[in-house]
């Protein structure tokens, strides 16, 4: 696809990118294979038997906190730990016993890893020279390479002269000029302010369509993931909890952890009253009525479950909706503008907090609710989701 | 009195990763007052007297005291006064063949023992600088501790460690090793392995001082990147190590070039070092402008490279 086809195509999105959804296809051959993997430092385990495929041409997002093993992972894969027990196989090959300088991977480091002794090009350069590549033929693609990154006029730099975003930029050029059939990025723009995150998040994704390297990401912010990502590994305590589209890790969080890791979330306890096939009532003293929800779950007759309700999704509005179900009564506590949206938390009868997002779309939307106003919040059978862990 | 000028080199070498500081001493008076401290002690213990063995290096040998020549003459009849500067002790350095061998023998036994010295204490401050915690403590501790003994005490030590019924010989021959004793006391082996022993210390505290800040995810980068650990030592570790290198070469170099103690104590008659002949020259033939001639040159011999070196590594940071 040519840039003038993408502009000829109006709903053309970089975030939904036309890549092959080859782990939508049970008989695809993965890429990447994690079977198994544990890796225990002295008495701490750091991965805990985990087992996942990565197909090619992914943009797989490792998401979790810190200690939750993501890292761990990551460097088993670029060689610098063995794993205590299970197989990595990259591209149907057993890496075990491979040495990192050995493997097809290249990585680029949390803290850009930049030799400071060396300029901009020999750094990118150093990797292809250890090939024992042809002056000439190392010089052209260093040139490449850099101008692809935007950095070819810093060539001759060192890298303390380089800013923040350029350095990022190097030690993404540096480790992308090799051409590895797999590329692992940890947490790549962590360093970077906004702007330039939102601007590298983009160009990230068009270097990967451009070369068609599988990218495995390693972060713990969300929104990047999120962005970045065509799928997401939410990682905690060394386990991978949820893999998933970003849009169904957002959309149907397995667990109330994943709920809360992604996004903000409120979470009304209660207990379910009706259990149909493909919908659900349950009695929440939390929220003050029956919550409604138009999806089937596997639990208990009586059990106590929880309903994760987005902030975005809920409706605020002065007026008693004609709804009994999916609608709580409460107060305004707090009211934060931000420009694009308004958030609001609203401190139910039953003493919960709701925080609760609306977009102001006109522009005198934040005039309309103020402190202690009685509000009504009221939502769609299918906008939350019902989590029994 | 070579030592002084070294370390003062070495110091600044290693102060010029620090430019701002540099800049900002030029404006604050309070530092400049705290600068002037030892500045003073340098000019009154080190540079007057630099300057007055410079003066007597001009004089003639003399039977008086001081034994030589005043340069200047004063004619009370005439009032007016004479300097006499006499190159002869120059002309003679150069003349005698012998002064030149003495000087290249002790730029060939430091240059040599300054290699051995880096051989050995890089991959000591390598070790020390990977080590952990209280390891790393007792490490370098234990490179500090001979600190302790008096230097004069641990050279004695080896006399009777390499002497000719001493420990390692009596040891060899119980192994059966050696049937009769190595003469290794009086060799410049010994003065080697004198001065290697001595003045390690000084070599392992730079390198691993470079060492530790050294970023580790360098080395991962570079395996990353394709290179076996050799290739990675030689192409990031020691680049990056080289402040700290040429910092030890120069403290080991610079001192050793005019060491007196070591070659006399475990040193042969043949062991010609230039500190033993400005010594002989001064107390033995109380010849004191030919061992201040002496001195001079042994200064310029050691200032002028040691300067080069010095505008070297600037320049490599600066760029």
């Amino acid at each position: 696809m040519t840039a003038s086809d993408k502009a000829s195509r109006p709903n053309y999105n970089p975030l939904t990118k036309p890549a092959p959804e080859l782990w939508r296809d049970p008989d695809a051959t993965p890429f990447v294979v994690f079977d198994g993997i544990t890796k225990k430092f002295d008495d701490f385990t750091a991965v805990d038997n985990i087992s996942l495929n990565i197909y090619k041409r992914e943009l797989f997002c490792l998401l979790g906190g810190s200690g939750s093993g993501k890292s761990t992972l990551l460097r088993m894969l670029a060689g610098f730990e063995q794993p205590t027990s299970g197989r990595i196989l990259i591209d149907g090959v057993d890496m075990a016993g491979i040495p990192p300088w050995n493997r097809p991977v290249n990585m680029m480091f949390q803290s850009y890893a930049l030799f400071p002794h060396l300029t901009v090009e020999n750094n990118v350069g150093f990797g292809l020279r250890r090939e024992g590549m042809a002056e000439a033929d190392v010089k052209r693609r260093v040139k490449d390479i850099l101008d692809m990154v935007q950095m070819g006029h810093l060539a001759r730099r060192k890298p303390h002269q380089l800013s923040g975003g350029q350095r990022q930029r190097v030690a993404l050029a540096r480790s992308l000029v090799k051409r590895p059939k797999l590329l692992l990025l940890d947490e790549p723009l962590g360093a970077l302010d906004k702007k330039l995150r939102e601007e590298t998040q983009f160009e990230l994704m068009n270097i990967q369509d451009e070369l068609g390297v599988t990218f495995i990401v390693v972060t713990h912010d969300q929104e990047e993931a999120m962005t970045l990502a065509t799928r997401i590994g939410v990682m905690n305590n060394g386990e991978v909890v949820q893999v998933g589209e970003p849009h169904d890790i957002y959309e149907y969080p397995g667990s109330r952890y994943v709920a809360q890791f992604i996004g903000s979330v409120n979470l009304l306890e209660g207990q379910v009253i009706v259990d149909e096939a493909d919908e659900v009532k349950i009695q929440s003293a939390d929220a003050g009525c029956i919550l409604h929800v138009n999806h089937g779950i596997s639990c208990a007759p009586n059990q106590t479950v929880h309903v994760a309700l987005r902030p975005e999704k809920i409706q605020i509005s002065h007026h008693a909706p004609e709804q009994t179900e999916n609608c709580m009564q409460g107060v305004i506590e707090d009211i934060a503008y931000m420009g694009s949206l308004s958030v609001f938390r609203v401190r139910l009868n039953s003493g919960k907090e709701i925080r609760v997002t609306q977009p102001n779309f006109a522009r005198d939307m934040g005039a309309r609710f103020t402190w202690e106003d009685r509000v009504y919040l009221h939502w769609d059978i299918d906008s939350s989701v019902v989590l029994t862990v | 009195m070579s030592k002084l000028p070294g370390y003062a080199l070495v110091g600044r070498i290693l102060a010029r990763r620090n430019l701002t500081f540099n800049r900002f001493a030029a404006f604050n008076p309070g530092r400049k007052a705290v600068i002037s401290i030892p500045f003073f002690w340098l000019a009154v213990f080190f540079f007057i007297p630099f300057l007055v063995v410079f003066k007597i290096s001009f004089s003639e040998s003399d039977i008086a005291i001081p034994p030589y020549t005043s340069l200047f003459t004063w004619d009370a009849d005439e009032a007016y006064a004479t300097l006499t500067l006499y190159l002869g002790n120059y002309a003679y350095l150069i003349e005698d063949s012998f002064y030149l061998d003495a000087y290249l023998s002790s730029i060939k036994i430091a240059a040599i023992s300054t290699i051995i010295t880096l051989i050995v204490g890089f991959p000591m401050a390598y070790l020390i600088a990977r080590s952990q915690g209280s390891k790393r403590l007792i490490l370098l501790s234990l490179v500090i501790l001979p600190f302790w003994t008096s230097f004069l005490l641990r050279v004695y030590a080896w006399m009777a460690l390499l002497k000719k019924n001493g420990v390692v010989n009596d040891m060899l021959m119980a192994l059966g090793m050696i049937d009769e004793p190595v003469r290794m006391l009086q060799t410049d082996f010994a003065v080697y392995i004198g001065i290697v022993y001595t003045y390690l210390p000084f070599m392992i505290l730079p390198l691993y001082a470079v060492l530790e800040k050294m970023d580790l995810t360098l080395i991962e980068a570079a395996e990353d990147l394709g290179c076996h650990p050799i290739q990675s030592f030689f192409l990031v570790t020691v680049p990056l190590a080289m402040p700290g290198i040429v910092a030890g070469c120069l403290l080991v170099f610079i001192p050793v070039v005019g060491e007196y103690v070591i070659p006399a104590l475990l040193g042969g008659s043949d062991t010609l070092m230039i500190g033993r002949v400005l010594w002989d020259e001064f107390s033995l033939n109380r010849n004191w402008p030919m061992a201040s001639a002496v001195a001079i040159v042994m200064l310029v011999v050691l200032v002028l490279p040691i300067m080069f070196l010095r505008n070297r590594v600037g320049n490599k940071e600066s760029i």
